[in-house]
């Protein structure tokens, strides 16, 4: 079979499995997209700015595992597709971006639309490939996907000169089943000598902690992460990207870590002896003070990437490997040997992290005349069964989408969490849509977020995507604002949103279904109205207090026990601890 | 501590850039690199000469070594090892005097005398960089016109070796 660079191109998609295409088009693919025109197997989105196609095919790898692929076309294609590029490269989502060239003769020569694609993209990515070669371009896809694929997962770039899809030159197509490279042999499984010493350390602890991260959903470890969890009977604490991989309402599940996570989390963080981070990478979000990070305990750490241990803490016991393979080992060893956690020494743990607990420091203002963001989020739990596919922008929003949705299971959570990109989180829930046409998503953004790619709403038009936006509108930029509250004695610096679009009639203008929502007391009724409607996109546009917070929160630097509290919690306990700023 | 790091490196445009943008990206020091193609002419060798404490030459060696083009990394100063640099040195030598004095030094460091004109000796060195460094200290009272460095070279000692 012989067939055009173009025509290689499009099938060696199809034969790669690839049912979604998000792209746009533009002088250096048109080749591609004539050949795309002729055939149906592989589906092309288009969307209405590259950046969204990143994000869109990132939301479609988060929820899938599967690799979500990007066709751009060359100079303003390619770097309206870096933010999408570095959001995915930060979170470790596989991803194939294929970004037009001007053709290989001009190269160099400051053509029109051309920009340095493989040298702009270099740090932002797992890999790059320029193609100079027709003959090696079926190769250097597999090569792309088999890089972006297994390992640390993450993006690869593919620079392909317009040249290289000429419809004039034909040669034959072979796509390989498989490739090697000499240069790429990711370790995935554990070493077993680390592993049992590990499960020595662990068995040994009197105040265990469990943390785990986005390697475990990515390493679709979820199962194994549970039946370890449940056998120890330890605490456990996810990171802002592993929320999901552990049933959020496990009574050995203590919420979240971090910045924004909850006092249980964060203090028994502080008191253990042992910890083990699984499929996490000591953010600093996570980990705030490095100094006094953990400052009793003797870490294991799992991952799959050689650089990500011992980077910013030191650990003990490195175990290089896949999650779930590592987890496999590690059950098999616990149930297998004779040896038993420290039953007294637990039940003390548990019942000073039961304390902690008792500061009940999500609890929020419930009585109040405005409408609380964190009770949105509650309400969208509750109405959609806690089932849905929940992806998010960035800023409080994000966080209490994080602290109150309650994720109960693996991928259902899709939010930039290395990158932080605003705009991510409408055309992430397109192609979580796409992959899942009867499922619920929604996306949860607030009134500055979402006019960062609010231009999607077209998109949506276009392929039938009932996405429920969930806007809480604070008319502030709110976690700067707060930022502002708490460093900046309330100078606002540009945190306030003025002259906002009237949100119901723009989402009418683009087809689709606006409901603004004032006041507490209409709050669940019109959330049920909305999700109610099926094959509607509904954009809510919920006018929430300008004044509410993200809590708890460590600041920027600032060790695990060092948190500000909501003043509407609990009791706190006397512990020794303690010292609240 | 100074590391020298040996790397077998795909033959590819960009590999180098690849290198390159690692070290300023991650803000890490770089003394010297140098690279050229192995008897395999699909493979480069690089030497990086670098400076760190243990735990970012670590993270160095393994962000190195998660570069897709990187085939083997070795960190010579973890053994012994063997280190060479090549200068060529041009000197003022216009008078019986500086030209004996020149040739005299040049000599004892066992540097070869590789051109000559009426007014300059060019001298092609190779040792170690400290080596390199002590001649040009000898030849402080001459005119020293231009120097030109290779950047270090590196092997280990021995049977142990870099290869795939």
């Amino acid at each position: 079979m012989e067939l055009s660079g173009a025509e290689i191109l499009v099938r060696s998609l199809k034969d790669e499995g690839v049912e979604f295409l998000f792209g746009y088009p533009g002088g250096s693919v048109l080749h591609i997209y004539d050949a795309l025109y002729r055939q149906d197997d592989v589906k092309h989105i288009l969307v209405r700015h590259e950046q969204a196609a990143t994000h869109a095919a990132d939301g479609y790898a988060r929820a899938t595992g599967k690799p979500g692929v990007v066709l751009v076309t060359s100079g303003p294609g390619a770097t309206n597709a870096v933010t999408g590029i570095a959001t995915a490269y930060m979170d470790s989502i596989p991803m194939v971006v294929i970004t037009g060239q001007v053709p290989s003769a001009v190269i160099g020569s400051d053509a029109f639309q051309e920009v340095d694609a493989v040298g702009i993209t270099r740090p932002c990515v797992k890999h790059n490939f320029l193609v100079k070669d027709v003959t090696k371009l079926a190769e250097t896809i597999k090569k792309a996907f088999y890089v972006a694929t297994t390992g640390r997962p993450g993006p690869v770039v593919i620079d392909v000169p317009k040249d290289m899809t000429d419809p004039a030159i034909k040669i034959p197509y072979h796509y390989p089943d498989k490739v090697t490279m000499r240069s790429y042999q990711p370790t995935v499984k554990g070493h077993s000598g680390q592993i049992k010493r590990a499960v020595d350390l662990l068995l040994n602890a009197k105040k265990p902690m469990i943390y785990s991260g986005g390697g475990v959903v990515l390493g679709n470890a979820s199962e194994e992460l549970g039946t370890f969890v449940r056998h120890l009977g330890y605490p456990i604490t996810q990171t802002l990207m592993g929320l999901g991989a552990y049933p959020a309402s496990d009574k050995q599940n203590l919420g979240m870590l971090g910045m924004h996570g909850t006092y249980e989390a964060n203090m028994a963080m502080h008191g253990c002896d042992v910890l083990i981070a699984i499929g996490a990478r000591f953010d600093d979000r996570v980990t705030g003070k490095i100094a006094e990070f953990c400052p009793e305990a003797q870490i294991i750490h799992i991952d799959i990437d050689p650089s990500s241990i011992s980077k910013t803490i030191t650990v003990d016991i490195p175990i290089v490997g896949d999650v779930a393979g590592v987890l496999q080992e590690m059950n098999h060893l616990l149930q297998t040997g004779k040896k038993e956690p420290k039953k007294k020494a637990l039940a003390e743990w548990w019942k000073t992290i039961n304390s902690w607990r008792a500061t009940n420091c999500m609890n929020f203002d419930r009585s109040s005349d405005q409408i609380k963001p964190q009770h949105a989020i509650e309400l969208v739990h509750e109405i959609t069964g806690g089932d849905a596919y929940i992806t998010s922008d960035v800023g409080q929003h994000q966080m209490w989408a994080a602290q109150y949705y309650g994720f109960e299971k693996p991928n259902r959570w899709i939010n930039s969490g290395g990158l932080g990109t605003m705009g991510f989180g409408l055309p992430a829930a397109m192609g979580v849509q796409l992959a899942y046409p009867e499922a619920t998503v929604a996306c949860v953004t607030g009134e500055g977020s979402i006019q960062m790619c609010i231009q999607e709403l077209s998109t949506c038009l276009q392929y039938g995507l009932p996405i429920k936006i969930i806007a809480l509108n604070n008319r502030y930029l709110g976690m700067v604002r707060q930022w502002q509250e708490f460093f900046y004695e309330n100078r606002y610096s540009s945190s306030y949103m003025e002259s906002l679009p009237d949100f119901v009639k723009l989402a009418e203008s683009y087809g689709h279904v606006g409901i603004r929502i004032e006041d507490p007391k209409d709050l669940k009724a019109e959330l049920e109205r909305g999700f109610a409607m099926k094959d509607r996109l509904v954009f809510f546009d919920i006018v929430t207090d300008q004044t509410e917070n993200v809590y708890p929160m460590i600041r920027a630097g600032m060790a695990h026990n060092e948190m500000h509290l909501s003043p509407h919690g609990g009791e706190l306990p006397q512990d020794p601890h303690r010292e609240l700023s | 501590m100074r590391h020298i790091i040996s790397i077998l490196i795909e033959n590819e445009a960009g590999a180098l850039s690849r290198v390159a943008g690692l070290f300023s990206a991650r803000a890490y020091n770089i003394e010297s690199l140098t690279v050229a193609p192995t008897e395999d002419p699909t493979l480069s060798r690089m030497t990086i000469v670098t400076e760190g404490t243990d735990r970012i030459v670590e993270q160095i060696t393994k962000q190195l070594n998660k570069l897709i083009d990187v085939v083997k990394l070795l960190d010579l100063s973890e053994g012994p090892h063997i280190e060479r640099e090549m200068m060529l040195i041009k000197v003022k030598a216009a008078t019986m005097a500086q030209r004996e004095d020149v040739k005299r030094l040049s000599d004892i460091f066992r540097g070869n005398i590789i051109d000559v004109t009426p007014t300059t000796f060019t001298i092609e060195l190779t040792g170690s960089g400290q080596k390199i460094d002590s001649f040009i200290e000898a030849l402080a009272e001459h005119k020293i016109i231009e120097t030109v460095r290779s950047g270090v070279s590196g092997i280990a000692r021995g049977e142990k070796s870099l290869q795939v």
